[in-house]
């Protein structure tokens, strides 16, 4: 066998990074054996079923929990009046606002947790509940945030009335939460006086929720003998998770041990703490027994967690051939009745100042004001980092808008405008710093594939024959990877990662990092680090995550971030290894170091063939022969502290067909091409990639939780909240540039959200540009066959003539 | 509440529970036979999480009171490998990237399993309709769609080699 031929062998043994590795995750799903909150039962265990409000706003009068406790199996009814002694009656939230965790005095929105029964069974809980007797005055419900400041509008919030000082900013009104604005307004604001052209939209991104098809829910178990606690948890972040248990509970992180075992889908659903797992931790706490909490469908869709509620304007100013001389954003934001949103804490607004996009705008300004109203609090990243999925879906529609005002082609105003390859790493007018990108690339490469000349071709042959057709462009770019500790943290925790790995005497592995997979196939991919960095074959590497009491502190799985945080730290946890590793070997082979080169697998003599130690002889040999006064063993942790974002981003087309008489979308087709720079498993990006274009088709095509004037939720169950079949879905089709990131470890910038990120404005486009020819500019989403009807309808054209 | 007697036969075992009836099989199922790979997403038959096979039939767990199995065969993920090994719809799923969270996943193959016998040759459109009562957000769902040909496929040279 010849020398390269040896090499492939050794290197397909290993199944690395660029290997579209098998999942190692599926063979415990596939029978039935994965291991997720609902499942696990204990001995003794109570179930809990929450008493919720049916106002959006109303004063609590009185609670009669009398009758539920006389029925035989209920264990005990919790309010607010027993949570206070515990001073456990609210609770923090990850934006510096407070969360009544059962309802005190007062309701803020339909559906809040007023009061919970524990009970033998979640038969009988839910039998209970519906013997507490609550009454309640009903108040006057804010539900439009446009309204949320007038000087009549209703004070929501008593506990804050009078409280100016807010968590980010002076707050203008009792309903206003903060101001957030980034940029420099006055240079802007000469840019738009000296423009040519100026152009500007209203849009609405409507509420929306994650809806993961596993709900949220916990089993929290508390050891009275030795004062330890132990909860399950649907967490995306479990070691947060311990972190404010331990803050609320009083007991110390070191007995408190929070384990997120499989996760049946997180989509930033599962970040914040909810008052479910509260009381069920505290009921465990009284009652001195396990007890779990589960939500229904109906719960999830109304009260955990919900994203986006957008209400923004964007303005653009040009010369004449489309050269963007400024950016200016106004956002009204709906936060609901607590500020729950879960953004690094300095960003109340998230990373909103990615709006910028692709492109080269010397002058931007954006502004952020976040209000209460009487809606269910949340405000989570939907599969995507931290409201980047608002910011990109308001730049591509103003480069639309642009194009369309000045009569130029939509993908080649993008080209005239986007940061040119040889400018990165470019700093934004908003403070963003570009690592890496291609845009040009990526964009030619998805016109020509899709032939977008004879796309235009047709459309103006169809709109000749009176039929709507569109094609959607978006070229977007994300910020991902939160992130450096400099500027980002959760509750005062730097938003670092982590990697542990210990190399056994026989030269198998075992590492846990301080992320949470959640159907992104974690035990897969990290193993594929492991084995490229240290050459022991992905089969011998396991992987470990979610358990707060072996893993390493880490900040959790959302926005992006295990690829360019977590997996950094894993790709240094193994080259501390492997710096030890070539002692050990230059050691055993009696050389010098730098007499060593690295080899797949194993470390050779240079120029000397046949001198060699496999990675496994090093590992035994760290037991047992090491160089004078070296330690033995051979592990090593990492705590990776970003130094910068990570910027993935793609180019997307969408072609649509539309019936005016029914107002119908088919998506054509859809073209997605990623650049996420190091392709680590590209099985898996593909995979991932298709539910990230799908979960966006949900968004612009159907999703919204939508309220009547009072304040009541129009539609919470899977009945009518859209969560697209087989047969509705489209079929995506794949494509990718690498453009490594220059300050990642492995050039890796993350994948998951940037087709969800990517894909809404894309289908927003498709369909305003079927009407693009009949003066339409904008249309909000969702772009539901009944949305789209009205609009043929208002345009007259919905009638067979 | 009164308890009933109800015995079925659950992946080829007799089993005899004891349940309200007011009592769904999926409970019954995950909470007293301890056979927890059939999953509860919405409890309003939309999500197919639940779906098991039942006298033959796909049924959604969630919507069944467990009074209702007397008698009946049913079989739920853990019953479906062999002693040969994997069924070829497992296998499929695993081949083709078919799965990411998984919690769907046992509701898919029980629906695939029994689709597969009612049309063992479907074309994509076939699967993506009458796959369609069970939901997935993760995958969307073009390599549960292979998994599926995968799968019919196998079963098709599996059975003419027989």
């Amino acid at each position: 066998m010849s020398t390269t031929d040896d090499n492939i062998e050794r290197e397909n043994e290993l199944q690395g990074i660029g290997c579209s590795r098998k999942r190692k995750e599926d063979p415990r799903f596939i029978q039935g054996k994965g291991n997720y909150v609902d499942d696990i039962k204990l001995s003794g265990m109570l179930h809990a079923e929450i008493v919720r409000s049916p106002y959006a706003h109303a004063r609590i009068v009185s609670i009669d929990k009398s009758e539920a406790l006389a029925l035989p199996g209920v264990h005990a009814v919790l309010t607010a009046d027993d949570l206070k002694p515990l001073s456990l009656h609210w609770m923090p939230t990850l934006a510096g606002d407070v969360q009544a965790v059962l309802a005190d005095e007062k309701v803020h929105f339909q559906m809040q947790e007023v009061a919970v029964v524990i009970a033998d069974d979640r038969y009988i809980a839910a039998d209970g509940a519906q013997l507490v007797h609550v009454e309640y005055e009903e108040l006057p419900a804010l539900v439009d945030p446009h309204k949320a400041m007038n000087s009549d509008a209703p004070i929501l919030r008593e506990d804050l009335v009078g409280k100016m000082d807010g968590a980010h900013s002076k707050r203008l009104h009792d309903n206003h939460i903060f101001t957030w604005d980034v940029g420099d307004k006055d240079s802007t604001d000469r840019a738009f006086d000296d423009a040519d052209i100026t152009v500007k939209e209203d849009m609405f991104y409507q509420r929306v929720h994650p809806c993961p098809i596993e709900t949220c829910g916990c089993v929290a178990d508390f050891d009275k003998i030795n004062s330890k606690l132990t909860v399950n948890v649907t967490s995306q972040a479990p070691h947060i998770v311990r972190t404010v248990v331990s803050m609320l509970s009083g007991i110390p992180e070191s007995k408190v041990r929070v384990i997120s075992p499989d996760i049946g889908g997180g989509f930033g659903n599962k970040v914040p703490i909810y008052p479910g797992y509260v009381v069920a931790i505290v009921a465990s706490i009284v009652l001195g027994r396990p007890v779990k909490w589960i939500e229904s469908r109906i719960e999830n869709l109304t009260t955990t967690g919900f994203a986006r509620d957008y209400h923004m304007t964007g303005e653009l100013a040009a010369d004449k051939d489309g050269q963007i001389k400024g950016l200016r954003v106004n956002v009204l934001a709906d936060h609901g009745a607590f500020d729950s949103c879960a953004d690094p804490t300095k960003f109340p607004a998230g990373m909103f100042h990615i709006c910028t996009g692709s492109y080269d705008i010397p002058n931007a300004y954006a502004r952020v004001d976040g209000v209460y109203t009487n809606k269910a609090p949340g405000g989570v990243a939907y599969r995507c980092s931290f409201r980047v999925t608002e910011a990109v879906y308001v730049i591509e529609r103003m480069m639309d808008v642009l194009a369309q005002k000045l009569n130029i082609d939509k993908a080649e105003i993008r080209l005239r405008n986007f940061v040119k390859p040889e400018q990165f790493p470019y700093n934004t007018a908003l403070g963003a710093n570009l690592d890496s990108g291609d845009y040009h690339t990526a964009l030619n490469k998805v016109l020509d594939a899709v032939d977008y000349k004879g796309l235009l071709i047709e459309q103006q042959e169809k709109r000749a024959n009176g039929e709507l057709m569109g094609i959607g462009i978006v070229t977007f770019t994300e910020i991902v990877g939160a992130g450096p500790t400099k500027s980002c943290d959760i509750l005062g925790v730097g938003m670092f990662d982590s990697a542990e790995i210990r190399i056994h005497p026989t030269g198998s592995a075992i590492a846990r990092m301080g992320s949470i997979t959640q159907g992104q196939g974690h035990q897969t991919t990290f193993a594929q680090i492991i084995a490229t960095e240290l050459g022991i074959s992905s089969e011998d590497i396991q992987i470990e995550e979610g358990d707060t009491d072996t893993a390493p502190y880490g900040l959790g799985t959302y926005g992006s971030r295990t690829t360019p945080v977590a997996a950094a730290a894993t790709a240094l946890a193994a080259r501390k290894i492997k710096a030890k590793a070539s002692k050990i070997a230059a050691h055993l082979l009696e050389v010098s170091t730098d007499d060593l080169e690295w080899d797949i697998d194993r470390f050779k003599v240079r120029g000397v063939p046949g001198q060699e130690k496999t990675m496994k002889d090093i590992a035994f040999a760290a037991y047992n022969n090491l160089p004078e006064g070296m330690e033995p063993g051979l592990e090593s942790i990492d705590y990776y502290d970003p130094p910068e974002f990570t910027y993935p981003f793609g180019a997307y087309l969408c072609v649509v067909d539309i019936c005016k008489h029914t107002g119908e979308t088919t998506v054509r087709r859809f073209y997605a091409l990623d650049d996420c720079g190091t392709r680590i498993n590209p099985m898996i990006i593909e995979g991932q990639i298709h539910g990230g274009l799908t979960e966006g088709f949900a968004v612009a095509m159907g999703q919204e939780l939508s309220f009547d004037e009072k304040g009541n939720i129009q539609g919470n169950s899977l009945m009518d909240y859209f969560l697209p079949t087989m047969v509705e879905t489209p079929h995506w089709e794949t494509d990718y540039t690498v453009t490594p990131s220059p300050h990642h470890p492995l050039g890796a910038k993350g994948v998951a959200e940037s087709p969800h990120v990517g894909s809404i404005p894309a289908f927003t486009a498709a369909v305003v540009d079927s009407f693009s020819h009949l003066g339409v500019t904008h249309m909000n989403m969702p772009h539901s066959a009944f949305n789209v009807w009205q609009k043929c309808n208002e345009l007259g054209i919905d009638q067979h003539k | 509440m009164k308890k009933i007697a109800v015995s079925f036969k659950l992946n080829g075992q007799q089993v005899d529970t004891l349940v309200e009836p007011r009592e769904l099989l999926i409970h019954t199922l995950r909470e007293q036979l301890m056979q927890t790979g059939s999953h509860i997403g919405c409890e309003t038959s939309h999500c197919g999480a639940c779906t098991v096979d039942f006298n033959g039939d796909s049924v959604k767990s969630c919507t069944l009171l467990t009074v209702q199995a007397e008698g009946a065969e049913v079989l739920t993920v853990e019953g479906l490998a062999g002693d040969d090994g994997l069924h070829p719809v497992q296998e499929a799923f695993m081949e083709e990237h078919g799965l990411q969270c998984g919690f769907c996943t046992p509701g898919m193959l029980m629906r695939s399993y029994r689709f597969l016998q009612e049309n063992p040759n479907p074309s994509e459109e076939e699967i993506r309709m009458e796959m369609s009562g069970n939901l997935c957000r993760c995958t969307g769902y073009q390599n549960i769609v292979k998994a599926v040909q995968y799968a019919s496929n196998k079963l098709q040279t599996t059975k003419g080699d027989a």
